[in-house]
C-alpha cells in the first residue's frame, strides 16, 4: 500500500501524453483552410503556362527554320534569322516579368498561414486543439512548400522549353540571337523557379508570424524578395564558381562574360574597352564601331572572334576574358537551389519555434 | 483533482503585470466563475491555462500536474475564446471536420445531433450564422471533444438575452450530464449567479478571493453571489478622491 500513498503522479500519461494525432491528419485541414489560395496559384500559372505554350510553339517554329535553312547566307535565311530574333523581342519582356511569380505565389500562400490566424483570433482555437501547435505549423508549412515546389517546377520545365532556343550552342553561327543559360531566365529554371518560391514562402509566412497580420507581411516578404533578387544577380552568382580566365576572343556566346581586361607584354594595360586613340591608331574599322564584348555574350549576330582582339593582337594586346562556362549551368542551379532551401528550411524552422514560443 | 493549479502564477506584458502572484486550486467537478472588472487578469490567467501564452513568472499546471499547453494537457482541455474564434470561410461541416481532426476524441454523432437540434444547417459558412449560432456552434465542438475541463472565455458577453441563456443551458447541461468540469470567466454577475458552485475573484491583476460558493456566503453572511463579489471588488479599488 505504500506505494499508492505516495505522491503518485495523478496522470499516469505524464506531459508528453497521448500518442500523438498522425501527421497526415493535418492534410485535409490545410486543403481545407488553404485551397483559394492554392487554387489561385494554380489558375495564374495555368494562365501563364498557355501563354507560354503559345508563343514557345512559335519560337521553336522561327528555330527550326533557322537551323533547317540552306544554303546558309542566302537571302531566305537572313530572313528566317530576322523573324527569330525578332521572336526575343517578344519574349524578353516576360522573362524579366515572370521573375515575379514566384515571390507572389510565395508571399501569398506562405503569409497568411500563422497571419490570417493571428488576425482573426482563430490561432485561440487552431493553438489549443490537441493536435498541439508547433505540429500545427509545422504539418501546414512542409506540405504547402512542397505542393508550391512542385507545380512551380513543372512550370519551370515550360520556361526552359520555351527558352531553350535562345541558349542553344552554336546560335552565333547560325547568325541569331544566343546568350547564356546563367543568364537568360536562370532564376525560372528547374531548381531555382521552385527554390525561390519556396524561399519567399518562408519569408512571408515568418514575415506573417512578426507582423501578425496578412497584408503588410506579404508585402514585408514581396520586399524581402526584391531586395534577395538584386543581391543575387548583382552580386552572388557571378562568384558561385572561381571563373575562368582566357585569352581566346573566340569564346562560346553560350559562356557568361564576367569581365574583360587587356595586357600588353604581359603587364596589364586597360580594362573593358581599349581607349579610342589606340582603336583609331591600329584597327581601321568601317563606320559602325565594333562590339566591346568578346564572344557575343551581348547579344546580336556575333561574328566569330573579338575584331579588336584581332587589330591589336599584333601589335602586342591581349584581350582576357573571365567567364562563366555554360556546362557550369546545373553546379549554378544548385548552388543558388541549395541556399536558398537551405534558407526557406531555417525560417520555416524559425517560424515554428516562434508559434511555440511566442505569447499569443 | 484539481483542474487549474497555479503558484505565484504572473504574467507581464512590458512593464505591466497583467497577472501577479496567482496562487489558485480550482477543483475538478465544478462550474468555477472567475468574476472582476474589465482588465482584472481574467482573459491572462485563461491564456495560461490553456498554454497559448507563457507565464512570466511560476507555474500553472492543469487536469492534476499536466504543464499548461502540454499534449497531454490539450488532450483534456477544451477552450472556447472570447468572441467565439471559428473559421469564416469554413462550412459547418467543415468546422467539424477540422475539429475532429485535430484532436484524438470527437463525438460527431453529438455535435450533428446538438447543430440540428439548434437549426444550425452544416452546410452554411461559419461567418454566416448569427452571433448566438456562432457561439453554440463553438461550445459544440468543443463539448464533442468530449473534455475533462471545458474553459470559456466571457462567453456570453456578445449575445442577446435569449442566445445567453440558450448557451448557459448547454454549459449546464453538458456540466451536468457528464461531469464536465467548466471553468468560465465574466465581468457579468447575475448570470453566474445560478451556474457557478465555486468562485475566483479577480481585480487588477490578483486573485482576491477563491472559493466554494456556498462556503463563501456561509462564512460572509451575505445574501448574494452578487453582494458578495462587489463587496470584495470595492474593497480592492482604492478609493478615490476628489
Amino acid at each position: 500500500m505504500s506505494a499508492l500513498t505516495l505522491p503518485a503522479r495523478p496522470d499516469p500519461e505524464g506531459d508528453a501524453g497521448p500518442r500523438p494525432i498522425p501527421w497526415r491528419r493535418m492534410t485535409g485541414v490545410t486543403w481545407r483552410q488553404h485551397r483559394i489560395a492554392l487554387a489561385g496559384a494554380v489558375v495564374l500559372l495555368g494562365v501563364l503556362s498557355a501563354y507560354l505554350w503559345i508563343e514557345g510553339t512559335s519560337v521553336h517554329h522561327a528555330y527550326a527554320a533557322v537551323t533547317a535553312c540552306r544554303p546558309a547566307g542566302s537571302a531566305a535565311c537572313q530572313d528566317a534569322a530576322a523573324t527569330f530574333n525578332a521572336t526575343w523581342n517578344d519574349m524578353s519582356i516576360p522573362a524579366v516579368l515572370l521573375q515575379l511569380l514566384p515571390a507572389l505565389i510565395g508571399a501569398f500562400v506562405g503569409a497568411p498561414v500563422p497571419a490570417r490566424e493571428l488576425e482573426a483570433g482563430t490561432f485561440r482555437f487552431a493553438w489549443t486543439q490537441g493536435f498541439g501547435r508547433w505540429r500545427w505549423t509545422l504539418a501546414k508549412l512542409v506540405p504547402l512548400a512542397v505542393v508550391l515546389a512542385a507545380a512551380t517546377y513543372a512550370f519551370s520545365v515550360l520556361v526552359s522549353w520555351c527558352y531553350q532556343p535562345y541558349m542553344a550552342t552554336g546560335n552565333q553561327d547560325l547568325g541569331i540571337y544566343g546568350d547564356s543559360p546563367l543568364v537568360t531566365v536562370f532564376g525560372l529554371r528547374e531548381v531555382t523557379f521552385p527554390a525561390w518560391t519556396v524561399a519567399t514562402f518562408a519569408i512571408a509566412a515568418l514575415a506573417g508570424m512578426l507582423i501578425r497580420r496578412v497584408v503588410p507581411a506579404i508585402v514585408a516578404a514581396l520586399a524581402v524578395y526584391a531586395g534577395l533578387v538584386v543581391a543575387a544577380v548583382a552580386l552572388l552568382r557571378e562568384h558561385y564558381l572561381a571563373p575562368l580566365v582566357t585569352s581566346d576572343s573566340n569564346l562560346a556566346g553560350t559562356a557568361w562574360i564576367i569581365g574583360q581586361w587587356w595586357t600588353k607584354d604581359g603587364r596589364f594595360a586597360f580594362a573593358d574597352n581599349p581607349p579610342d586613340s589606340l582603336v583609331n591608331q591600329f584597327c581601321n574599322f568601317a563606320q559602325s564601331g565594333p562590339t566591346g564584348k568578346g564572344g557575343g555574350g551581348g547579344g546580336g549576330p556575333a561574328s566569330s572572334g573579338n575584331p579588336l582582339a584581332q587589330c591589336l593582337g599584333p601589335h602586342g594586346y591581349t584581350l582576357w576574358t573571365s567567364y562563366q562556362p555554360a556546362s557550369r549551368f546545373w553546379p549554378f542551379q544548385w548552388i543558388e537551389g541549395g541556399w536558398l532551401l537551405a534558407l526557406a528550411v531555417l525560417l520555416i524552422g524559425v517560424t515554428v519555434w516562434l508559434v511555440q514560443r511566442r505569447a499569443a | 483533482m484539481n483542474v487549474v493549479e497555479a503558484t505565484g502564477l504572473g504574467k507581464r506584458y512590458g512593464r505591466t503585470w497583467a497577472l501577479r502572484e496567482c496562487t489558485l486550486e480550482i477543483p475538478a467537478g465544478r462550474v468555477t466563475a472567475l468574476v472582476g472588472p474589465n482588465g482584472a487578469g481574467k482573459t491572462t490567467l485563461l491564456n495560461l491555462a490553456v498554454g497559448l501564452t507563457a507565464p512570466s513568472a511560476g507555474a500553472v499546471t492543469v487536469l492534476g500536474g499536466r504543464r499548461a499547453g502540454s499534449p497531454a494537457a490539450l488532450d483534456g482541455i477544451a477552450f472556447v475564446a472570447q468572441d467565439t474564434p471559428l473559421y469564416k470561410g469554413l462550412s459547418v461541416a467543415d468546422m467539424i471536420y477540422v475539429t475532429r481532426t485535430l484532436n484524438r476524441r470527437f463525438d460527431e454523432p453529438y455535435a450533428r445531433a446538438r447543430l440540428d437540434e439548434l437549426g444550425v444547417p452544416a452546410k452554411r459558412r461559419a461567418g454566416k450564422l448569427s452571433g448566438g449560432q456562432q457561439a453554440q456552434l463553438a461550445l459544440t465542438l468543443a463539448l464533442a471533444r468530449r473534455p475533462q475541463l471545458l474553459v470559456l472565455d466571457e462567453p456570453v458577453a456578445a449575445l442577446d438575452p435569449v442566445a445567453r441563456h440558450d448557451f448557459m443551458a448547454t454549459v449546464l447541461a453538458a456540466a451536468a450530464a457528464e461531469g464536465v468540469s467548466v471553468l468560465l470567466s465574466s465581468h457579468v454577475l447575475t448570470e453566474l449567479e445560478r451556474v457557478a458552485s465555486y468562485l475566483v475573484l479577480m481585480s487588477r491583476g490578483q486573485v482576491r478571493l477563491a472559493g466554494a460558493v456556498d462556503d463563501l456566503l456561509a462564512a460572509d453572511g451575505r445574501a448574494s453571489l452578487e453582494e458578495l463579489a462587489l463587496h470584495y471588488l470595492r474593497e480592492a479599488t482604492p478609493e478615490v478622491t476628489r
